[in-house]
């Protein structure tokens, strides 16, 4: 490496917006569509999944026993299993990325749906709520703050996996980190880490701020 | 499952420096001195901040957000900066990885521990350090072993990705694999890899069953 | 001894909690400190065992400042008691009653043996010993917390409203119990509570407070009901403080007259009812060893007749108090207070009974409470289903 500095700026300035893929903006939107999409969809599938859960209890430890093998799984053998079922693609990172945030999310909107205190379900029946209008008027809304909870760490876990997709050639940002040691050259793989972190924050942030948002009564 | 029978069937996957006892033995060994060296930082940094509340602010935050750094990225960058020459290089992003899982959930048992427990405990005579360790850990030892099964899982399905930069572990089934499209390997390897995170998992339930009180451990 | 010298406490954020608190709990006896939510009296007893510390003036235990003892060692040997029990969720109930023992360097043998003598005390069975927090009722969590405070044999208690998270039954049995231990244990005890029934039973004396943590009064509960030093005091104590007064009234000085002839009795001796061409009418008991005058008014005002059954200690008739013997107390009694002589308290509230004696509290106990608390005799005599009728004949 020698006197070769850790970060060379003009690399970034010269590969910032070249209008390729291999861009940095074009691999950060890339990054984003592969990181949000399974948080979408995870939460999409979660909700019915984990109101499943909570409705019938058995169901609920054969979930979340299947939900940490997926988690167990190492995200690169899956990528290459998808490969064989999707070819090249975003799917084949946003499928396996989609279960990951399952496997964070079924147990946070199980757990938001059952730490509802027992009198404020009591209260809710004997004011007459039906089952449904205290699903989505009193219990949903109870169980806002522990899915957003799951939901920043979903986020959070799904931005920094992506990269991983690079080694199969779909990972946004983390084609920098390929890209930096085939040439052996530090600057590419600092923007990735760096753009990586700053993403998380940011997407970390809007979260919170959502979180402030859907729950005024829990502000102190 | 015929991919996977011809990958354990084939002798020359048993033996050598190549096979799977031994590459078994170097994935073993990233994975405890990983989380070993994270559980060393995580645990006391966890226990002080949940018990004195200071700085609690900074390590949520900071805590979240490492745990936005890209394994991979880490991985070759800190690779391209000392050169390969031992397994140390590998160690970094998988500590980085534990650290946030242990220390975000040690800081949440103590923390979330009833302060009327508290109040009885130093009420009664106990010193600041007797308060933490004969009360606060006890009933906080759930919800660290959890930090710990957490990481232990993600640093084994992680550890994968040393292969990449040519480190052993399973992972390099996984790559070889992937290099000469001879996926009977990639798949034996991740087999592998979920084979020994579930083991991880199922050696801390265990590990709960023992370590923690039957008081605390009740059912909900 | 427990002495506050014109302590003060002022919080960080400029709240006086406590302001000048200048006062005595005698060794040996219960004080209370009563008052609304938010007077100071939780910070006044944590200054004590140093939980909290004052901004001004001293606390003296026994003379000494409890400034000059360092906070652990001096908590080791006084007793506290919170409002949630505070037990250990890891521990079995045995060792979260040796804890402070077990602090102490006891031999684990011997603090569980003290354990163990300390469940039974509290009226707790030894089978609950091996169980975990969460396996007890609220009630019984209590009990242990008790004990737990009580395990190193502590001269001092502090208690911070230890019974106000259980239903009223429960309390209620709470409340005898501790003043049945306190007779044999004879511990400096400060008791905080906001409920002043709860105060005039329990204490030796009274220390009502005021928000802003000032002393409104200071005195025995009989005097306290009698003479509330001003406005604020009356309110808070409610009404019927005359009424309540006659809980701190001995009936043994109650002339008993010869048993009649229509009070029938069973073989034993235990009363059946007042006999009439109708057949058997309510009665009431008490008893005049222990009971208070109230209760004994109150027999004689379930009876039919106005005649109030005295039994002893078995439940068997020692005579009958009529309307106009039970008249002749309350008239001494009136006229005692009205004379400015006997100002302490002390002589007549030494005869304070359990049960019975619980201001306002005893006619919503079931009749299940067992005591000879006169008007639930345990054995269900025919003239007791008819509490609820009308006077006839
Ligand atoms: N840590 C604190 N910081 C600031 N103010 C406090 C603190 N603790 C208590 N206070 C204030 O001091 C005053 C007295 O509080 P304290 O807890 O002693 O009241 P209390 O008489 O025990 O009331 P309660 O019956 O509700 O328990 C209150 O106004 C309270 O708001
Ligand atoms: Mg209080």
């Amino acid at each position: 490496m020698g006197d070769e500095p850790l970060v060379r700026w003009d690399w970034i300035w010269r590969n910032w917006d070249t209008g390729r893929p291999d861009s940095i903006l074009a691999l950060l939107e890339s990054h984003v569509v592969m990181a949000f999409l399974p948080v979408l969809f995870g939460l999409m599938l979660a909700v019915p999944l984990g109101l499943a859960c909570a409705r019938w209890r058995w169901l609920y430890q054969p979930t979340v026993s299947v939900m940490n093998v997926v988690y167990s799984l190492p995200s690169i053998a899956i990528f290459i299993v998808m490969l064989a079922i999707t070819g090249l693609g975003q799917a084949t990172v946003i499928v396996p990325l989609t279960f990951y945030s399952l496997a964070i999310l079924i147990p946070a909107v199980v757990d938001g749906l059952t730490s509802i205190p027992d009198h404020v379900r009591k209260s809710a029946v004997a004011m007459g709520f039906t089952p449904l209008r205290r699903l989505v008027g009193v219990e949903l809304p109870l169980a806002v703050p522990v899915v957003l909870a799951g939901l920043r760490v979903a986020t959070v876990s799904s931005i920094s996996l992506v990269s991983v997709g690079a080694l199969i050639g779909q990972g946004g940002l983390g084609y920098l980190f390929i890209d930096g040691w085939q040439r052996q050259f530090t600057t590419p793989i600092v923007v990735g880490i760096v753009a990586t972190v700053l993403l998380a924050v940011i997407a970390d942030g809007l979260l919170v701020l959502a979180q402030r948002l859907l729950t005024p009564w829990r502000r102190a | 499952m015929n991919w996977l029978i011809d990958f354990f069937s084939n002798p020359t996957n048993w033996s050598g420096p190549g096979g799977i006892p031994a590459r078994l033995l170097e994935h073993l060994e990233f994975s405890v001195v990983a989380l070993l060296l994270a559980a060393a930082v995580a645990i006391p940094l966890g226990l002080w901040v949940g018990h004195t509340g200071r700085g609690s602010f900074v390590v949520v935050v900071s805590a979240n957000a490492a745990r936005a750094l890209p394994t991979l990225g880490i991985l070759v960058l800190v690779v391209l900066l000392v050169g390969v020459g031992s397994t140390w290089p590998v160690l970094i992003p998988l500590v980085l990885l534990a650290v946030p899982p242990i220390l975000v959930n040690t800081y949440e048992g103590v923390r979330g521990v009833d302060p009327d427990l508290r109040d009885a405990a130093y009420g009664m005579g106990l010193r600041g350090p007797q308060v933490l360790f004969k009360v606060l850990v006890p009933v906080a030892l759930p919800l660290i072993l959890l930090g710990l099964r957490l990481a232990a899982i993600q640093v084994v399905a992680t550890a994968t990705v040393a292969a990449y930069v040519g480190l052993g572990g399973l992972g390099r089934f996984i790559m070889d694999g992937l290099a000469t499209k001879n996926y009977t390997i990639t798949i034996g390897g991740a087999f592998l890899v979920v084979a020994l995170a579930l083991a991880a998992q199922a050696g801390f339930t265990l590990l709960s069953r023992v370590a923690v009180s039957p008081g605390v451990r009740r059912v909900r | 001894m427990i002495t506050f010298e014109g302590v003060t406490k002022r919080y960080d954020d400029g709240t006086v909690a406590v302001d000048d608190l200048s006062l005595e709990a005698p060794t040996g006896a219960i004080t209370v400190f009563v008052g609304p939510s938010g007077c100071g009296k939780t910070t006044s007893l944590r200054m004590i065992n140093r939980m909290i510390d004052a901004t001004g003036g001293r606390i003296l235990l026994d003379g000494q400042d409890v400034r000059q003892i360092d906070p652990p060692t001096l908590r080791r040997g006084i007793g506290y008691v919170i409002q949630q029990a505070g037990l250990f969720p890891h521990r079995k109930i045995v060792d979260n009653v040796a804890t402070v023992p077990y602090l102490l360097g006891w031999d684990k043998k011997r603090a569980r043996a003290r354990a163990m003598e300390l469940l039974e005390r509290v009226g707790l069975d030894a089978g609950l010993a091996r169980r975990y927090p969460f396996q007890l009722s609220g009630g019984q969590q209590q009990r242990v917390g008790v004990a737990r405070a009580l395990a190193a044999d502590p001269p001092v208690l502090l208690m911070d409203e230890p019974f106000s998270a259980v239903d009223p039954v429960v309390r209620t049995s709470l409340q005898d119990e501790l003043l049945r231990l306190q007779s044999d244990l004879q511990k400096t005890i400060v008791f905080v509570t906001h409920d002043i029934d709860e105060a005039i039973k329990l204490g030796d004396t009274v220390a009502v407070m005021r928000v802003g943590g000032r002393l409104a009064q200071m005195a025995g509960p009989a005097t306290l009901l009698t003479e509330p030093a001003d406005d604020f005091v009356r309110e808070f104590l409610g009404r019927d403080r005359g009424i309540r007064r006659l809980s701190f009234i001995p009936a043994k000085d109650v002339r008993l007259a010869a048993v009649p002839a229509d009070l029938a009795l069973d073989a034993s001796g235990r009363p059946l009812g007042w006999r009439t061409t109708g057949g058997l009418l309510p009665y009431g008991t008490f008893n005049p060893e222990r009971d208070s005058l109230r209760a004994a008014l109150d027999a004689a005002l379930l009876a039919v007749n106005g005649t109030a059954v005295a039994v002893d200690e078995d439940g068997r008739v020692i005579g009958v108090a009529t309307r106009e013997a039970l008249d002749e107390v309350l008239g001494q009694y009136a006229a005692r207070h009205t004379s400015p002589a006997p100002r302490d308290p002390r002589p007549e509230e030494a005869h304070r009974t359990s049960a019975a004696a619980a201001p306002g509290s005893a006619p919503e106990v079931p009749a299940e409470a067992s005591g000879p608390d006169g008007h639930a005799p345990p054995d269900p005599g025919p003239g007791n289903h008819t509490d609820g009728e009308g006077p006839r004949g």
